[in-house]
C-alpha cells in the first residue's frame, strides 16, 4: 500500500521530498492567506497537507528500504548546512503528523465554518499550514537550532489558532497567552541549551553533536545544557509539572484546533526529548541515566496519577479529555524513563495510540458542539440518543482510552506493563493500573452523560441529529482504527519497535 | 575576584538580564510587562550567543578582497576550551588571520525574527484582551471569568 | 462438520443470530424464532462439541504479534461450561418470550440483542486458549449485559446498573489485567496448559499475591468482598438475573477462578501457596456470610442473589483447596448450582409474570394457586441445599471430601452450616405458599404456559443430573485426575 503510493511520486519530488513536504505547505499558507473566503483556503490547506501526507509516505518507504535517508538543504553538506535526516522514528512521526493533519482538515471545513468569523477563515487555514509545517520540519530537521526555529514556527502559529477561539469563548484569549508566555519560556530554555551544547562542541548537527559528547560527558556545559533543554523540550511536550499551559489551550482553542494539537503537538515534542535523550547525548553518561528514572520516569507516574485525579472533577468535557492528555503524556514518559528498547517502544506505541484515541474523542466532541453547542460535561447529556453515529464512535474511542480490550488502548497497557515488570518496576505497573481505573471514571462520567442521562427536553421528544458526513467520516477513519488495530497491532507495533531500535542505536552513529 | 568577574563580564551580564527578565514575567500582573519581561530573556540569550563567537584577538569575519578562503570559518567551538568562549581553532587553517566565529551571528539574526513574531502576537493577544476585557491587569481579568464560571454553574 | 469448524460455529452462531435479531427488530415473532433457532443450533453444536473434546481441537483466530493470539481449544471444563450455557439459552429464550410479552417490556430487541451477545462472549470465556482472549471476551460480556442490568431505564436500575459496571470492570482492570500480564511477564505466554504455566522459578510470594489478585480481579466470582454487583444486578428482568446471574456471568466468573487454578497455576502450586488457604476461608467466609444475609432478605430475587453469592464461594472453595476431589466438586457445582438456581430464578419470574408479587412475606399460599411453579421451586431449593435425589448432593459431597483431603475439617464445618442456612432461607417459600391460606382465591390473571414450563423442565434436569454424575465425572477425569497431587 505505502510502496504503491510511493511509486505513484515522479522521481524529481521523491528525490526532494524530506524539504518539499516542509516546504510545500508553508509556501501554500501564503497563497492561502491572499484567498478571499474560507473555502478555497480550505482547498489550499487540504492539497498542502495532502502532499506532505504522500511525501511522508514517500520518506517512511525510502527509510524502510535504505535506511538513514539524509538530505542537504540547499546543497551545503553536513554537518556544516542544514541537514533533514530521516530514520524510523522520524519517519513514524511524520506520518503520524501527515496523516492526522490530512484527516483534520477534512474535518475542518463545517467545524471551522461554525466557529470562526467568515473573514477570517483564510487567515486561520494560512495559520494552520504555518503550524503543520513547522511540526513536520521539527520531525525531519537533523539541526539543533533549525529544530528551535521549527518548534516556533509551530509554537507561534499555535497561540494565533488557539488565540481564535475567543470568537466562541473569550477565555481562549488569555489561554492563548499564557501559553504563549510558557511556550516562550519553553523554547528560550531550550535554545539557550542548544547555545551550551555549541560552546561545548562547536557544531549544531545533531548527528554530528552525538560524536563529540562522549568524550565531554563529564563537561558542566554539557550537563546544563541537558538540564535546560529537558525543561524546554518538558514545556513543549506538556510533561507533568509543566503542562500549565495544555488545559485551558485545549479547552478554549476552536475544536479544529484541539483535535489538531491533541493528536500532533505534544507528539512531536515528545520525539524532540527522544531524539535528544538517545541520539544527541549519550545515554550511557550518567546524569543521561539518572534522569531516566529520577525524571521522567517519576514525573510520568505523578503525573499519570494526578493529572488523572483532575481529569475525574473537571465539569468541561474538553478540559476533562485535555487533563487526560496530560496524563497520557506521563505513560509515554514512563515509557521513554524506562530506557530500554521496550519501554521506548512501548513509550511511542502509546504515541501513535494515543493521538488516535484522542484525535477521535475531540473530533466527537466537535460533532456535538457544532449541533447542540456543547462545552459541560452536562451538555452531553442523552446525546447518545439523539446523535448515535457520533456517539457510539465517542464511545468506542473512550474505552480505549480505559484501555479495554478490543480497542488499541489495550495494547498500550499491555506492553507499557509488560516493559516496567521487565525492569523489575512494579510500582510503575501498579501506576499504570490505577491511571486506567481513574481513566475508567472520567470516561465513565462522559459516558454516562451521553448514554445514561436524560437528554433536556427539546419540545418533547428530541429530534434526531447527525454532524456533517465530512465530520462522521474522519471521526469514524479514527474510532475503526482503534478497533481495527487491536485485532491487528502488528504494523503499529513494528513501527514503534523500529522508532525504539532507531532512537537507541543513533546514538553516536 | 576582579579578574574573575571582569573575565566573566559578559556572561554575568547575560545572566542578570535573564534572571531580571524571568522576574518580570513571574512577578507582575500586567499582560503587557510580562512581554517586555520575555522579550528581555529571550534577548539576553541572543547576548549569550554573540559572546560565543567572540574568538580572542579575532578579526570580523569579513574576507578581505584579496584574500582566499579562511577554512572552516563557521565552526569554531573546540572541545577543549569548552567551559568559557570558543575559540577559533580551524580559523587558522589555511590563512594567518584569526577570525571570529559569525556563524552565532547568523543564528541570532533568526532567533531576533522569531523574537519579534512572538512578541507581535503577543502584543496583538493583549490588544484583544484589553478590547474584550477592558483590562490589561491579570487580576480582573481572572475575576472577570470566575463571573462566567459561576454564572454557567448556576445556571 | 470438523471440530475446528464446530469451535468457530460455537461462537458464530450467537453472533450471527445477533445481526438477524437486530434488522429483524420490526418482527417480534419472526425475531424470537430467530433466537429460539440459535439456542437449538447453538446447543447441538455444542453437544457434538463435547463428543469430540477428547481431540482438543484448536482455532486460531488471529495472531498478534509477540506469541499473543486470539485462539480457541476445547477442553473438557470449557466443554462443560459452553454445556451448561447452551442448554440453558434454549429453556431461557422459551421463558424470555413468555416473560417479556407477559410484562409488556419495552425494548425487547436490544434485550434480545444483548443477549446473544451475551451468549457469544460466554462461549468465548469457555472456548479461550489464553487469558488474553478469556481477557477479551470476559469485559464484553460485561459490556454486553449492562444494557441488560439497566433494561428499565429508571434510576434505580440506572444505579444499579452502575455499580454493577463499576465493580466488574474496576475488579477487571486493577487487579485481572495487571495479574495478566504479570503471567505473560513470569511465563512468556498466557496459554491454558494442563498442570500450570508458572514455573517453580516464581516465588512462592509472587505466585500467592497473583493468586489473589485473579481471584479478586475475577469479579465475576463474586467472593467477598467484591460481590456486591451480583444482588444490584437484580434490577433487571428476571430472564436476566436467571440465565446470566446464575448461570451465564456468575459461571464464567467461578470458571475463570478454576480455569486460571488448573491451567496457568497448576493444583500442584496451588495447594503449596499460603494464599490459597487465606482464599479458601475467605471463600468459607463468604459462603457462610451470604447465606446469613439472604435469611434477611424479604424480597425474593435479592434472596436467590445473596444465595448464588453463597453457592459461587463453593467454586472457589474447591478451587483453591485445589485436590482433585475439591477440583471435582467446584467443576460439579458449576453444573448442578446453574440448573438449581436457574429453576429458582425462573420460578421468582413466574410468581412476579402471574402476580406481580417480589416480596416473600406476600407470597403466602401461593403454592395452591401456583402448583407448578411452586413444586419446582421446591425440586430446585432441594438441589441447592444438596439433598438426594437431586443433583445438588454431589459438589458438596465431593467437597467435603476435598476438605477432608487436606485436612481442614472446619471448612466442612461451614458447607453444613451453610446447608442448614439453605433450609433455613429457600424452604420456607414452598412451605408457606403450599400450607398457609393464600390472601386471594384465584390469580389475577392466567399465568403465560412460557413462563410456567420452563422452570418444570429445568427442575426436571437437576433431578436428572442425580443420576447422570458418573458420566460427567468420567468426562472431567482427564483434567483433574492426571498430575494432581492428593496431599
Amino acid at each position: 500500500m505505502m510502496e504503491w503510493i510511493a511509486a505513484l511520486v515522479p522521481a524529481l519530488l521523491t528525490e526532494h521530498a524530506p524539504a518539499v513536504l516542509v516546504v510545500a505547505p508553508l509556501l501554500l499558507a501564503a497563497v492561502a492567506a491572499l484567498m478571499p473566503e474560507g473555502r478555497s483556503a480550505w482547498a489550499i490547506a487540504l492539497v498542502g497537507t495532502l502532499v506532505s501526507a504522500v511525501l511522508s509516505i514517500v520518506v517512511a518507504v525510502d527509510v524502510q528500504t535504505g535506511g538513514v535517508v539524509s538530505y542537504a538543504l540547499g546543497g551545503w553538506e553536513p554537518p556544516v548546512g542544514i541537514e533533514f535526516r530521516a530514520d524510523a522514528l522520524n519517519a513514524a512521526l511524520l506520518l503520524l503528523v501527515s496523516g492526522l493533519g490530512l484527516l483534520s482538515v477534512v474535518y475542518a471545513l463545517p467545524s471551522v465554518a461554525d466557529e470562526i468569523e467568515p473573514h477570517k477563515r483564510a487567515l486561520f487555514y494560512s495559520a494552520f499550514l504555518v503550524c503543520f509545517s513547522g511540526l513536520l520540519g521539527v520531525a525531519i530537521t537533523g539541526d539543533a537550532f533549525n529544530m528551535f526555529v521549527f518548534l516556533e514556527i509551530s509554537s507561534i502559529s499555535t497561540y494565533v489558532l488557539v488565540g481564535m477561539g475567543a470568537g466562541q469563548d473569550r477565555r481562549a484569549l488569555t489561554a492563548a497567552y499564557n501559553y504563549l508566555i510558557l511556550g516562550t519560556i519553553g523554547a528560550t530554555f531550550f535554545v539557550i541549551g542548544v547555545g551550551f551544547l555549541y560552546m561545548a562542541t562547536g557544531t549544531l548537527n545533531m548527528a554530528d553533536i552525538a560524536t563529540r559528547l562522549p568524550d565531554l560527558s563529564g563537561s558542566r556545559v554539557v550537563q546544563a545544557a541537558f538540564a535546560f533543554i529537558i525543561v524546554g523540550l518538558g514545556l513543549k511536550a506538556a510533561m507533568f509539572p509543566l503542562h500549565l499551559w495544555l488545559p485551558n489551550a485545549y479547552a478554549f482553542a476552536p475544536n479544529f484546533v484541539t483535535i489538531f494539537l491533541a493528536s500532533t503537538a505534544t507528539k512531536v515534542a515528545f520525539y524532540t526529548l527522544i531524539r535528544f535523550l538517545f541520539d544527541v547525548f549519550y545515554p550511557d553518561a550518567a546524569f543521561v541515566q539518572a534522569s531516566f528514572v529520577w525524571v521522567f520516569a517519576v514525573l510520568g507516574v505523578i503525573g499519570m496519577i494526578a493529572a488523572s485525579v483532575q481529569a475525574v472533577f473537571q465539569s468541561d468535557a474538553r478540559r476533562l479529555l485535555a487533563f487526560s492528555s496530560v496524563a497520557q503524556v506521563g505513560y509515554m514518559m514512563l515509557g521513554l524513563g524506562m530506557g530500554s528498547a521496550a519501554g521506548i517502544s512501548a513509550g511511542l506505541l502509546h504515541l501513535m495510540n494515543h493521538a488516535m484515541m484522542k484525535g477521535a474523542l475531540f473530533m466527537a466532541l466537535g460533532g456535538f458542539a457544532i449541533r447542540f453547542g456543547v462545552r459541560r460535561i452536562s451538555d452531553l447529556n442523552g446525546l447518545g440518543r439523539t446523535m448515535p453515529a457520533t456517539a457510539v464512535a465517542f464511545t468506542i474511542a473512550a474505552l480505549s482510552l480505559v484501555g479495554l480490550p478490543a480497542t488499541i488502548g489495550f495494547w498500550s497497557k499491555w506492553y507499557l506493563g509488560i516493559a516496567a515488570l521487565e525492569q523489575g518496576w512494579w510500582w510503575a505497573l501498579a501506576a499504570i493500573i490505577i491511571s486506567s481505573i481513574l481513566a475508567f471514571f472520567y470516561a465513565g462520567r462522559l459516558l454516562l452523560a451521553v448514554w445514561i442521562a436524560k437528554s433536556p427536553e427539546h419540545h418533547g421528544v428530541p429530534a434526531r441529529a447527525r454532524s456533517p458526513m465530512m465530520m462522521i467520516v474522519p471521526l469514524w477513519i479514527l474510532a475503526a482504527a482503534n478497533i481495527w488495530f487491536f485485532f491487528d497491532p502488528e504494523p503499529l507495533l513494528a513501527l514503534a519497535r523500529a522508532a525504539a531500535d532507531a532512537a537507541i542505536t543513533g546514538a553516536g552513529q | 575576584m576582579v579578574e574573575l568577574i571582569a573575565e566573566r563580564f559578559n556572561f554575568i551580564v547575560v545572566i542578570i538580564l535573564m534572571m531580571t527578565g524571568l522576574y518580570a514575567v513571574v512577578a507582575t500582573g500586567n499582560l503587557v510587562k510580562r512581554l517586555v519581561g520575555l522579550s528581555l530573556f529571550q534577548t539576553s540569550v541572543f547576548l549569550l550567543y554573540i559572546t560565543l563567537s567572540n574568538v580572542a584577538g579575532g578579526l570580523p569575519p569579513i574576507l578581505p578582497a584579496d584574500a582566499g578562503y579562511g577554512g572552516e570559518g563557521g565552526h569554531g567551538g573546540d572541545a577543549a576550551h569548552g567551559g568559557d568562549a570558543a575559540y577559533g581553532e580551524a580559523a587558522a587553517q589555511g590563512t594567518d588571520v584569526i577570525y571570529s566565529n559569525p556563524l552565532p551571528h547568523v543564528l541570532i539574526l533568526t532567533a531576533i525574527v522569531v523574537g519579534v513574531a512572538t512578541l507581535a502576537v503577543g502584543l496583538a493577544l493583549v490588544v484583544r484582551i484589553r478590547e474584550t476585557y477592558g483590562t490589561i491587569e491579570d487580576e480582573a481579568i481572572n475575576r472577570a471569568d470566575y463571573a462566567i464560571d459561576s454564572e454557567e454553574k448556576s445556571s | 462438520m470438523t471440530p475446528e469448524l464446530s469451535l468457530g460455529l460455537a461462537l458464530a452462531i450467537p453472533a450471527f443470530a445477533g445481526v438477524l435479531i437486530s434488522l429483524l427488530g420490526r418482527f417480534p415473532n419472526i425475531r424470537e424464532a430467530v433466537t429460539l433457532v440459535a439456542s437449538v443450533l447453538l446447543a447441538a453444536n455444542v453437544a457434538y462439541l463435547v463428543s469430540v473434546t477428547g481431540a482438543r481441537p484448536e482455532l486460531n483466530i488471529l495472531d498478534m504479534g509477540g506469541g499473543l493470539s486470539l485462539r480457541f481449544e476445547l477442553e473438557p471444563l470449557g466443554a462443560l461450561f459452553a454445556a451448561v450455557a447452551a442448554g440453558l439459552w434454549i429453556v431461557n429464550s422459551l421463558y424470555s418470550i413468555g416473560y417479556m410479552r407477559g410484562n409488556g417490556e419495552k425494548n425487547q430487541t436490544r434485550f434480545y440483542v444483548c443477549f446473544t451477545i451475551a451468549i457469544l462472549s460466554a462461549m468465548g470465556i469457555a472456548l479461550s486458549a489464553n487469558l488474553l482472549t478469556m481477557f477479551l471476551f470476559y469485559e464484553a460480556l460485561t459490556l454486553s449485559t449492562y444494557p441488560l442490568v439497566a433494561h428499565k431505564g429508571d434510576a434505580k436500575a440506572r444505579r444499579g446498573a452502575a455499580i454493577y459496571l463499576s465493580i466488574l470492570l474496576g475488579t477487571s482492570i486493577g487487579l485481572l489485567l495487571p495479574a495478566i500480564i504479570t503471567v505473560q511477564y513470569l511465563a512468556g505466554s498466557t496459554d491454558f496448559t494442563l498442570g500450570g504455566i508458572l514455573g517453580s522459578e516464581v516465588s512462592p510470594l509472587v505466585s500467592s499475591i497473583l493468586l489473589i489478585m485473579f481471584a479478586f480481579g475475577i469479579g465475576k466470582a463474586a467472593l467477598m468482598p467484591v460481590h456486591p454487583w451480583l444482588p444490584n444486578a437484580m434490577v433487571a428482568p428476571t430472564p436476566v438475573s436467571a440465565l446470566l446471574h446464575a448461570v451465564a456471568v456468575v459461571k464464567a466468573g467461578v470458571f475463570s477462578v478454576l480455569k486460571v487454578v488448573t491451567y496457568i497455576f497448576g493444583p500442584a502450586l496451588v495447594q503449596q501457596l499460603w494464599a490459597a488457604d487465606a482464599l479458601a476461608w475467605i471463600a468459607a467466609i463468604s459462603i457462610v456470610l451470604a447465606s446469613l444475609i439472604a435469611l434477611t432478605k424479604d424480597n425474593l430475587k435479592a434472596r436467590l442473589a445473596f444465595s448464588t453469592v453463597s453457592q459461587l464461594s463453593y467454586v472457589t472453595l474447591g478451587a483453591m483447596l485445589a485436590t482433585p476431589l475439591a477440583l471435582m466438586g467446584a467443576a460439579l457445582q458449576i453444573v448442578m448450582h446453574a440448573w438449581g438456581k436457574i429453576t429458582l430464578f425462573m420460578c421468582a419470574g413466574a410468581i412476579y409474570t402471574a402476580t406481580k408479587k417480589t416480596e416473600i412475606s406476600q407470597m403466602r399460599g401461593l403454592g395452591r394457586l401456583m402448583p407448578w411453579t411452586f413444586g419446582a421451586f421446591a425440586v430446585g431449593a432441594f438441589s441447592i441445599i444438596g439433598l438426594p435425589p437431586f443433583g445438588g448432593t454431589w459438589p458438596k459431597l465431593f467437597l467435603m471430601l476435598g476438605a477432608i483431603d487436606t485436612g481442614q475439617a472446619i471448612l466442612i464445618a461451614a458447607l453444613i452450616i451453610s446447608s442448614i442456612l439453605n433450609v433455613a432461607y429457600l424452604l420456607p417459600i414452598p412451605g408457606r405458599g403450599f400450607y398457609e391460606k393464600p390472601a386471594e382465591e384465584t390469580l389475577p390473571k392466567k399465568t403465560p404456559m412460557l413462563v410456567v414450563l420452563p422452570p418444570v423442565i429445568t427442575a426436571a434436569g437437576a433431578t436428572a443430573l442425580f443420576f447422570l454424575i458418573e458420566p460427567i465425572r468420567a468426562f472431567l477425569a482427564p483434567v483433574f485426575d492426571a498430575g494432581v497431587p492428593t496431599p
